[in-house]
């Protein structure tokens, strides 16, 4: 983890609610697809955690979505201001899991965390089969990114105004080797009862400082109890136990 | 001794300033950051005899100049803290550290505290009287002056080590608790800990926090902490450790005006990872800017 004064390049929006920010900073410590970093807003007591959607020697961009407050002081942010943040935050997707065919299942803002872990996968040389769920065509973003990297993207819509109609399990392709998904909880859950493989699910808790020391984002797995921001927000399948 | 050093029942310490128990776990997350032999000491996480998972998520919520928290005392018990934690922070901290000691009944207290005893790092035992996120736990102790003593009796006459005891804010009389566990022997007393707090999501129209309300830390704190330190360190003859909200080298002044001999910083720590080393640095040019020479001369400065 690293503290560092990163300055805003970037901060548009992609639809009506979604926004991409490219902050210019030490990046150093980002070192693995489906990692966060922990964005300090003035005003506001706690730091914002926000996904990668991609890091270069440079710089760190970033997807999010306007939902409460610090999103949306977010949002008003103007290039050229620069932010408090820490990064390297999170363990990561482990690309070395998947031997030669990968499945990417994102749902709305579980889309961008897929991005960088879907480049370093082909540069990695596996085939990648990508699935983008939304509600409605008006609130997909991202498809062109993962368009530029393969063929196999589908995107599934829950009103069926565009791609396939339904949710990102309707669309998983017949066979595959391993998947990385990052969505809301009900479609982790229905790709985790949908899938006969191997897989990571990256998951979401309201958390504290982000770093492993107030045990706010706890959860209990097979393998005991683990905490979302430091021994997470990825976990393998078979790790996975759900509370309910 | 340096201009920043004060002494805590008997040991001394390189500055006033300590981490808060439950926001610097066992030390060594923090090691990866600095190096933490700058602190005076720190409070490790609150320990209980028996393994605790916590509270249901979210534990966490955001707060006009602060946050709450209802973590429930996650900790991995006692015999795998001295077993594993103590181990691993040996190999990073050389100083002696505050065991900071939870419990559902008397006797868990004591065991917890004897195991901790033992061990040779810890220099203080911190004996939580006061978490406000256990049913039926730590509270029901804090909040009376007879409970209160009854605990601090039984942990001074199990241990060989200073034992100091962290109150509840939230409670009509502070000053009866203090005297009360001062009689009952107590070296030395920490306060604040967290204020009862709650939020409620517009949008869910429920609790932010699974379990309803927690404790409310942060700078929004700082006023009613500094007054609570002020009030019990002009009512005690025992050392005062002041806490809530403290965020900056100013703030650590204040609070040992106050009347506070050593000052516990722990919320802020989540925020700003490096705000305890910045405040050790920060110290010496404040206490200047304020022709402060030593920081002994200014603890309980305010009559």
């Amino acid at each position: 983890m690293k503290q560092g004064i990163f300055k805003v390049a970037e901060n548009s929006a992609l639809t009506d609610s979604v926004f991409r920010m490219k902050l210019i900073g030490d990046v150093s410590d980002i070192t693995a697809p489906g990692q966060f970093i922990n964005i300090k807003l003035d005003g506001l007591y706690l730091r914002r955690p926000i996904s990668v959607f991609y890091c270069d020697t440079e710089s760190v961009t970033i997807i999010y979505k306007v939902v409460g407050r610090g999103t949306e002081q977010m949002s008003l942010i103007n290039i050229g201001e620069e932010l408090d943040v820490l990064t390297g935050l999170g363990n990561g997707y482990d690309t070395s899991l998947c031997s030669d065919h990968a499945v990417l299942l994102g749902g709305g803002v579980g889309v961008p965390p897929l991005y960088m872990l879907a480049k370093k996968l082909k540069d990695e040389g596996k085939t990648i089969s990508v699935i983008l769920g939304f509600n409605t065509k008006s609130e997909i973003f991202c498809e062109e990114d993962f368009k530029a990297l393969t063929d196999d993207v589908k995107v599934t819509t829950v009103d069926g105004s565009y791609g396939v109609k339904g949710f990102v399990t309707d669309a998983l392709p017949e066979s595959y080797d391993h998947f990385f998904t990052c969505g809301p909880e009900p479609m982790l859950k229905a790709i985790y009862k949908a899938t006969n493989t191997s897989g990571q699910f990256s998951f979401e808790e309201r958390m504290g400082c982000g770093f492993g020391a107030c045990m706010g984002c706890s959860c209990k797995t097979i393998t005991g109890y683990k905490r979302i921001c430091k021994d997470g927000p990825v976990m393998l399948k078979e790790e996975i136990l759900w509370e309910d | 001794m340096g201009r920043l050093n004060v002494t805590l029942c008997g040991i001394e310490l390189d500055n006033p300033i300590i981490p808060a128990s439950g926001t610097f776990g066992y030390g060594y997350e923090y090691a990866d950051l600095y190096d933490i032999n700058i602190l005076g000491t720190f409070s490790f996480k609150g320990t209980t005899k028996e393994p605790r998972f916590g509270n249901p998520t979210p534990r966490i919520a955001e707060c006009y100049s602060g946050m709450i928290n209802a973590v429930g005392l996650q900790n991995p018990g006692v015999d795998k803290v001295v077993l594993e934690e103590l181990p691993k922070l040996k190999k990073c901290f050389d100083k002696k550290v505050m065991a900071n000691v939870g419990g559902f009944s008397v006797d868990e207290y004591v065991y917890t505290a004897k195991m901790l005893d033992k061990e040779e790092q810890v220099g203080w035992i911190e004996v939580n009287i006061s978490c406000p996120n256990v049913h039926g736990g730590g509270i029901a102790f804090g909040t009376s002056p007879e409970n209160a003593a009854i605990i601090t009796k039984a942990v001074k006459e199990a241990v060989t080590k200073p034992v100091i005891v962290k109150l509840s804010p939230n409670v009509t009389d502070i000053v009866a608790i203090a005297k009360a566990v001062e009689e009952a022997g107590a070296d030395a007393i920490s306060l604040i800990n967290t204020m009862l707090g709650m939020r409620i999501d517009l949008k869910t129209k429920k609790p932010v926090i699974a379990n309803k309300m927690g404790g409310f830390s942060g700078p929004a704190i700082f006023p009613v902490a500094l007054r609570m330190v002020y009030q019990v360190s002009h009512a005690v003859n025992i050392p005062v450790i002041g806490m809530g909200g403290v965020s900056s080298a100013e703030d650590v002044i204040e609070m040992m005006l106050a009347g506070a001999t050593a000052v516990q910083i722990g919320a802020a720590n989540l925020v700003d990872p490096y705000v305890c080393k910045d405040i050790i640095e920060k110290l010496p040019q404040v206490m200047d800017k304020y022709n402060i020479d030593n920081l002994n001369d200014i603890i309980g400065g305010v009559k």
